[in-house]
């Protein structure tokens, strides 16, 4: 029997190869369909009036001037939509003892941060909407807000929400035992607390929303710019009583996500009742400042954190206090409580040590929620084990590259067990350390700045191991409870003319998910990847999954396509077989035609689509013709699919202005297989501006008062082309053997450790000056306080 | 409130005349009253790119553009670049170098790129990442950005001309 043909033998093999993307012409003629774009017949628009305070009662409202103005349609409160929609809480079973206030999509009483949606106003067009909101007259008796996280944590402090009995949501301990003694008989023990700020997503587009209750069908369909449809469509049908097949959510083109449009906002589930109470389609689309203000905002971590180590620079123990402000309640339904779960476990992962403590305080505010955005946690964690490790290299007289030769997990050391309870599969970071060391030139560098340094120009490099969290099984969310799906399905099928249409439901966010599932599947049947259509983002017309996040789209539904195609390149060759009168396993797919053992072509596919749907008289009667499978992959085997590299960055300080020049950025990354090259690179990229922004520009600053001073593009930082360098990107490959395609994520390496490795630059730019920084972003500002300047 | 008035100017080579309120952005006209979703709006307030269009062969910001203002002039927007082919070499590299992601910043970055190289024919990579510095992406890391313009600045001037991109296959 004749041997299937080997991926690269065959003509059409895109697995590995940089194709670009063909959905991105259309995005380049303007023609994309983004919700946004979205028109429907009678459609309305919303408007919120939004809480003036971050903490007040509601006393009265009169919407009676409102509610006369031209084109209002309908103003609606909290206890309008409360008849339609349950209540939600943040919390998961799995998180012991967690705690979160009610939510509602308008509050009824109680407002818990500035800038949340009080009264909705529908109009025939947003500008009357706004018009009319500003008409609304609002009584609020304003509430001490909890602003500061350690006078939050004190006993008698006020409470963020009146529904919570304190203002700890969350708090947890990992423990491995005998710490104390570690660090008390260590040789050296180095130590920092940590400032991480608060900042926010900023996708391009702004959350955006259209929802379409149709009465007569008993049918809602919400065009929603989200990555999750199929969570939405579960969470929409159960708060709002509707049978989760009559719900339909549509998420076509979105501009931006990076994990902040999976979250529940209190505008998008209003929307959904207002359209119910309107009988009419109903859109939503947050300004700029609107969105500072409602969405998640990330991170917000304080963390104080020691790493003992021995005489000749083993890393032995770290211990760690990790307490982040949430905002005033937990997000729904993922939960503001994973980041801070995920800062404490991801500690020190790159080393081998065995000891380890840490306790994780998740403390209420009255400010926006703070939840998922892109690397949920590990930027934190990779900053402060980065950061203890520069500073143990000193200590301990070592040059950072050969203390981390000396305690990153061997790459013959796996699997590998965490001292936080990690299962590593296989990683390679000695490997790819080496590997980064020939790709920055570090001798050289070093060399160089040791030359400028003489002549007042400070420069300095920085390094960051990291790993990253892929490919989550149901062990994230679905045993908390949550209805988050860790599995992914794909429908395929072979057209008439003999092309592919696959239905998948990971979805697109301009990742070039589109893209690879097509590579995939082309690649299974031979043919030009033109001959695939995808389709993704939409409930009603692909099968349920866990769509795309915490980068899953490659590694699981990657394989979800891989599996599919194989199963319906399987029925294709048996009725191959049976038309031809041959062995299935004789026969193989080159070139959209199938060929024997020699290679002869012997039937196109489009004859065989042909012969099935048109002429199946033709057919012996026991023949199955199943030209379209259905088939659904979730994780087996490890949890998750870690993943790892290590990055460089090369930084200049004007030590008078504290001003500091990013000079280049390099990446080495082990994603297991890759793809596409092409759209691997520009991930990283992307994901490595984003850890930059953090680093340096990027700050929700609140006052005391709890309100947000920097709402606005043009007062919160976003990183741009002119600030950013040339960022240098290499592959190390090490499949994970879960699953046949051996892809994990790599959308998030960029962002773990680009701030990690920024801090450690900085740092050594000023070592000169005996000067430290432990706080981001690094604000020129701060920069001078810690030179001692200002 | 304020009565509509009516405004008569060229879009994508076409003159025509509708009723805009005086408040009205050409943001919004051109996206709602014509339906040219090309131009999109990230931040209104000038900051962002996104909405970038040319007004008498100038960059502007839609956003800060009131529609009443453009009356009597005549605006290009992306479908309208598209169509004539005059960024196809600009699109063409765009792709290839998978210099997007989401799209919703490529519009702006388009008429900015086509902005800089009618202005300057061989900008340097640091010029180009000057010129893009009214742009915000949030998806690339700008680096495809900018050797997608560095190379269409070389291939103009090496003397290739611009073929649709839009026939071509995927
Ligand atoms: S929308 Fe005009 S610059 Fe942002
Ligand atoms: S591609 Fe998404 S903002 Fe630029």
């Amino acid at each position: 029997m004749n041997a299937p043909l080997g991926t690269l033998d065959r003509p059409n093999s895109y697995i590995g190869r940089s194709v670009s993307r063909p959905n991105a012409k259309r995005l380049l003629a303007g023609r994309g369909r983004y919700v946004t774009d979205l028109v429907l017949p009678r459609m309305l628009h919303a408007a919120f009036l939004r809480s003036p305070y971050a903490h007040a009662r509601i006393v009265s409202i009169d919407a009676a001037e409102a509610r006369a103005m031209p084109g209002v349609r309908l103003i609606a409160t909290g206890g309008d939509l409360a008849k339609l929609c349950k209540p939600w809480s943040g919390t998961l079973d799995h998180f012991k003892g967690m705690k979160s206030a009610p939510q509602l999509p308008l509050p009824l009483e109680e407002v818990l941060w500035a800038g949340q949606a009080v009264v909705a106003v529908v109009a025939d067009t947003r500008a009357q909407a706004e018009d009319a909101a500003e008409a609304i007259a609002v009584e609020f008796e304003e509430l001490p807000p909890v602003v500061d996280v350690d006078a939050a944590r004190e006993p008698d402090a006020d409470r963020a929400a009146v529904a919570v009995s304190d203002n700890l949501c969350f708090g947890c301990r990992l423990d491995t035992g005998g710490i104390d003694d570690i660090f008390a008989g260590a040789a050296h023990i180095v130590e920092e607390e940590f400032h991480f700020g608060r900042h926010t997503a900023v996708t391009l587009e702004p959350r955006a929303i259209l929802a379409d209750w149709d009465a007569s069908e008993g049918k809602l369909t919400v065009h929603h710019a989200t990555q999750t449809p199929y969570q939405f469509q579960d969470l929409y049908s159960r708060h709002y009583g509707i049978p989760e097949a009559s719900v339909r959510v549509v998420a076509p083109d979105i501009g931006g996500s990076f994990g902040m449009k999976l979250h529940v906002y209190h505008e998008d589930m209003a929307v959904v009742g207002l359209s119910m109470l309107c009988g009419r389609p109903v859109k939503f689309v947050a300004d700029r400042i609107e969105s500072f203000v409602s969405d998640i905002h990330a991170r917000d971590h304080r963390v104080r954190a020691r790493m003992a180590l021995d005489a000749e620079g083993t890393i032995l123990a770290m211990d760690v206090d990790d307490v982040t402000a949430i905002g005033a309640f937990s997000t729904y339904p993922r939960t503001s409580a994973v980041e801070g779960n995920q800062v404490i476990r991801l500690m020190g992962a790159p080393y081998r040590f065995d000891s380890y403590r840490a306790e994780l305080s998740v403390v209420f505010q009255n400010k926006v929620q703070t939840s998922q955005y892109r690397a949920v946690g590990h930027p934190i964690a990779c900053a402060v084990t980065e950061r203890l490790v520069d500073m143990a290299a000193a200590r301990a007289g070592f040059d950072p590259i050969s203390l981390r030769e000396k305690n990153l997990i061997p790459d013959g050391a796996y699997p590998f067990t965490s001292p936080t309870g990690y299962q590593f599969e296989a990683l390679s970071h000695q490997k790819s350390l080496a590997r980064l060391k020939v790709l920055m030139g570090y001798d050289a560098l070093r060399a160089e700045q040791a030359a400028l340094r003489g002549r007042g120009i400070h420069r300095g490099v920085g390094l960051a191991s990291f790993v990253e969290i892929s490919n989550p099984s149901p062990a994230f969310y679905g045993i908390g409870g949550a209805r988050i799906s860790a599995q992914d399905g794909a429908v395929l099928a072979v057209t008439p003319s003999g092309e592919i249409r696959c239905q998948i439901s990971v979805t697109e966010q301009g990742q070039g998910t589109e893209t690879i599932i097509g590579q995939i599947v082309a690649d299974q049947f031979g043919i030009g990847r033109e001959k695939v259509r995808v389709i993704t983002g939409d409930t009603e017309n692909t099968p349920h999954g866990g769509a795309t996040w915490a980068c899953r789209g490659a590694g699981i539904g990657g394989e979800t396509a891989l599996q599919a195609a194989r199963k319906l390149r399987g029925n294709v060759l048996s009725l191959a077989a049976t038309i031809l009168q041959a062995r299935p396993g004789d026969l193989d797919m080159r070139d959209g035609v199938v060929v024997d053992t020699r290679g002869a072509e012997r039937v196109s596919l489009a004859e065989i689509a042909r012969i099935a749907y048109f002429r199946s008289d033709t057919l012996p009667k026991d023949a199955s013709a199943q030209l379209t499978v259905a088939h659904h992959h979730a994780p087996q085997g490890y949890p998750f699919a870690f993943t790892n590299g290590v990055q460089g960055c090369h930084v200049e300080l004007d030590a008078e202005t504290g001003f500091v020049k990013i000079l280049k950025h390099w990446v080495v990354e082990d994603c297991g297989r890759i793809i596409n090259p092409l759209l691997v690179d520009e991930q990283v990229r992307g994901g490595v501006v984003q850890g930059l922004g953090a680093a340096f520009f990027e700050e929700c600053r609140y006052d005391e008062n709890g309100q947000l001073t920097n709402g606005s593009l043009a007062d919160y930082l976003v990183p741009m082309a002119c600030e950013m360098p040339d960022i240098v990107i290499a592959h190390i490959e090490t499949p994970t053997a879960d699953t046949a395609l051996g892809a994990k994520g790599c959308g998030e390496a960029g962002t773990a450790a680009a701030s990690a490795a920024a801090l450690n630059a900085v740092n050594d730019a000023m070592a000169p000056f005996g000067a430290s920084i432990a706080q981001i972003p690094m604000t020129p500002t701060r920069l001078l306080k810690a030179l001692g300047t200002i | 409130m304020t009565a509509a008035v009516p405004v008569t100017l060229t879009i994508n080579g076409e003159t025509l005349t509708r009723l805009a309120e005086p408040r009205e952005t050409l943001a919004d006209f051109l996206r709602r009253d014509l339906g040219l979703t090309g131009t999109h709006a990230g931040c209104e307030m000038g900051v962002c790119g996104a909405c970038l269009v040319m007004l008498d062969g100038v960059p502007v910001h839609a956003c800060l553009t009131f529609a009443v203002q453009a009356g009597g002039g005549a605006v290009e927007t992306v479908e309208g670049l598209s169509e004539s082919a005059v960024i196809a070499d600009l699109q063409r590299a765009f792709h290839e170098r998978n210099a997007l992601q989401c799209g919703f910043c490529t519009p702006g970055m388009l008429v900015t790129a086509h902005g800089l190289l009618v202005r300057k024919a061989t900008p340097s990579r640091e010029e180009i990442r000057d010129a893009l510095s009214g742009n915000y992406c949030r998806c690339t890391g700008y680096e495809a950005i900018v050797d997608a313009i560095e190379a269409v600045a070389r291939r103009r001037a090496a003397g290739e001309t611009a073929a649709a991109f839009l026939e071509e296959p995927a």
